[in-house]
């Protein structure tokens, strides 16, 4: 049987539609997402298949939106936002952190918001400094918040559907540049696990571990590698919350080497947790080099194409890293 | 557990001229009354830790709205939340063992006084964000419409909260929704110390829905009947598909804002002139001397009620101490 083949887009907009079909209490809300079909066209044909109330635009009112999707989701609603950019959710803060993270623990727990909030997040479209940022380790270092960074098609569809059953609010952050890209992904309602890390390449020298489109970049530099005889296993955390060492501890324990490659800026980022991880257990004694962040420069994404290609890295900046690892600092 | 008689609307007419109306409403004026009066005294004896915001002299906005909702109606809650959190009908025991920091309290110890819900009343939390709760209340409301079902759901907010930002994106989409939803704002003149004639130009909060195109209208806070006429309308309104409504309640509180208040910003004469309109007071005399009550029954009810907030503190006091060895596994709703 042939492997179906559609993007990241369509995999996300046919996550939703089956899970609409599925569960009258899913609905989707958000600007533009209706007639427009969404800024980036994710929910494309979702508002003639399933009208205005159920595929609902809004207002331009971030705060207003996600409180509105909070209180839904209180009383039996599965409703899933639609952020237009991540970098909106700024005017949406109070909902998300002070609200949805914190109902359930705060209020003793008889309440909960199962609440999925999807946005664009990343740079790379020449869309500067307000609509270009990665920010999920604001949102990870929020107790009661479970953060998904969907890398490839099949899990954007995977982790969304596994988001919708979970009883808890999911910030799921899609990569705008990943909208476009295609991969194999099943027809049938399968979900991806949260809190669970995916290696998805083995290797025997050194430990690649990224987030978002750096999950593709880094497969792209491992095979660049390998064509020079070094060998990278690339492990995509792909839940930042809850955070899965496992498979990262494992391979640092057989290749000796690890370097964390992310867009966002390196303070205090969230590749630093997972430095942190690997120092404070057995892993640590494994290492035979320093660990090595390779990050988005500490600036504003600018516009100009050659300077928002300097601040974040590229296919060339993992495989110097990774051969400059190799060579030993 | 101590509960009080639940409010409810009498099928025509005034709450005072209705007997078991009036003495319910009495009722709960008096509960959150004691319950404050309570917690404000084991709070300045050491008994009760963190802190807390008092709604004594706001009684009658709570209770009046209250009469006109139905158990299977919603509510969204402020810091200054306990009276909402009572005359919507919640467990005074649960209350209080989680102002003492109780493993039985309403949210086990995690969320004190800002944060009591109650979900068989309909509670869906009080909020220690201002104008936090407003557009959750707009959500809830999406909802019981999507759902097909013909619930209410009031929000209740400060004055300070008419000036957030969320106040205005909530009334927003509940307008363009037409969601039922009733809006009350309770203006006690003051966002902690910062006066309203400070804080907004207009005369009236009320005047802000004509920005939504969905009636306002003002009413005074501290007179059960008159909050239950303006409440009673404007639910039945959203009830039956006319969308929302401000309401503007003006009342005072006689206590500080919170645990640090000094009362600098308030004159003496001020606090006395409004405690002359105690609505508690104003209640008792009325339906005393619209004969639904002898002073005998007004008597025995205050007693009643006395008891309850005594066997309130009783229950609580013993319960066990909130546990910390549940902390981890309560931040999430376990999956499946």
């Amino acid at each position: 049987m042939s492997e179906r083949i559609i993007t990241y887009a369509e995999a996300i907009r046919e996550a939703i539609g089956q899970a609409m079909e599925a569960d009258e209490s899913v609905f989707m809300l958000g600007e533009d997402i209706g007639v427009y079909g969404g800024a980036f066209g994710v929910s494309g044909d979702l508002y003639h298949r399933f009208g205005e109330e159920r595929v609902r635009d809004t207002p331009i009112s971030e705060l207003g939106i996600v409180g509105a999707a909070v209180g839904a989701a209180l009383v039996g609603m599965k409703p899933i936002v639609e952020i237009q950019f991540s970098d909106f959710t700024a005017q949406a803060m109070d909902q998300i952190v002070n609200q949805a993270a914190k109902i359930h623990f705060m209020l003793g727990g008889e309440l909960s918001v199962p609440m999925v909030l999807r946005a664009p997040s990343g740079s790379g479209t020449g869309a500067a400094a307000q609509h270009s940022q990665s920010l999920e380790s604001w949102f990870a270092h929020v107790p009661g918040l479970k953060v998904v960074l969907p890398s490839s098609p099949a899990d954007a569809k995977g982790l969304l559907l596994a988001a919708l059953d979970d009883p808890n609010p999911v910030i799921v952050l899609e990569h705008k540049l990943l909208y476009k890209t295609s991969g194999h992904v099943p027809e049938e309602m399968y979900r991806t696990p949260i809190g669970v890390s995916n290696t998805v390449r083995e290797g025997s020298d050194l430990t690649i571990v990224a987030t978002g489109v750096m999950v593709s970049r880094s497969l792209e530099a491992a095979a660049q590698l390998a064509s020079q005889g070094i060998e990278a296993a690339v492990i995509d955390v792909r839940t930042l919350s809850p955070l899965d060492m496992d498979p990262i501890n494992a391979s640092v324990a057989k290749t000796g080497r690890l370097m964390l490659v992310q867009e966002a800026p390196k303070h205090v980022g969230f590749m630093a947790e997972v430095a942190a991880r690997v120092a404070e257990g057995p892993a640590i004694y494994s290492l035979t080099e320093p660990v090595t962040r390779l990050c988005g420069m500490d600036v504003p994404i600018p516009y100009a194409p050659q300077l928002e290609k300097a601040v974040v890295p590229q296919l060339d900046d993992i495989v110097e890293g990774a051969k400059s690892l190799m060579r030993g600092v | 557990m101590a509960t009080i008689t639940p409010l409810f609307a009498p099928e025509q007419g005034s709450i005072s001229s209705n007997k078991e109306a009036a003495s319910a409403s009495l009722e709960s004026l008096l509960a959150i009354r004691f319950f404050e009066e309570a917690v404000d005294g084991l709070f300045a004896r050491g008994l009760m830790h963190g802190t807390m915001h008092l709604s004594i002299g706001q009684e009658a906005v709570a209770t009046g709205v209250c009469a006109a909702l139905r158990k299977t109606d919603f509510i969204t809650s402020t810091h200054r939340g306990h009276s909402h959190c009572i005359a919507k009908g919640a467990d005074l025991t649960r209350m209080m063992a989680e102002l003492l920091a109780k493993q039985t309290g309403y949210c086990r110890g995690r969320g004190g006084s800002m944060h009591i819900a109650d979900v068989e009343t309909g509670n869906l939390g009080a909020n220690g964000i201002v104008a936090g709760g407003i557009p959750i209340a707009a959500g809830a409301a999406l909802a019981q419409k999507m759902q097909g079902k013909d619930n209410v759901v009031v929000s209740f907010f400060g004055d300070g909260a008419t000036n957030e930002g969320a106040f205005h994106e909530a009334l927003n989409l509940a307008a363009v929704w037409d969601l039922p939803v009733v809006f009350v704002c309770e203006n006690n003149k003051y966002g902690m110390s910062f006066s309203t004639a400070k804080s907004m130009k207009v005369e009236k909060i009320s005047e802000r829905a004509a920005a939504y195109g969905f009636p306002g209208v003002t009413v005074d806070g501290n007179d059960v009947d008159a909050v239950f006429e303006v409440a009673k309308e404007a639910v039945d309104r959203a009830r039956s598909g006319g969308g929302p409504t401000l309401i503007e309640c003006l009342t005072y509180r006689h206590k500080g804002h919170s645990k640090s208040d000094k009362n600098l910003y308030r004159t003496k004469e001020e606090i006395e002139f409004w405690k002359t309109k105690d609505p508690v007071g104003i209640f008792e005399t009325k339906v005393v001397e619209s004969g639904q009550l002898t002073t005998e029954e007004v008597e025995q009810l205050t007693q009643k009620v006395r008891d309850a907030v005594r066997l309130a503190i009783q229950e609580a006091t013993q319960a066990p101490d909130s546990d910390p060895g549940e902390l981890l596994s309560s931040v999430f709703r376990q999956v499946g």
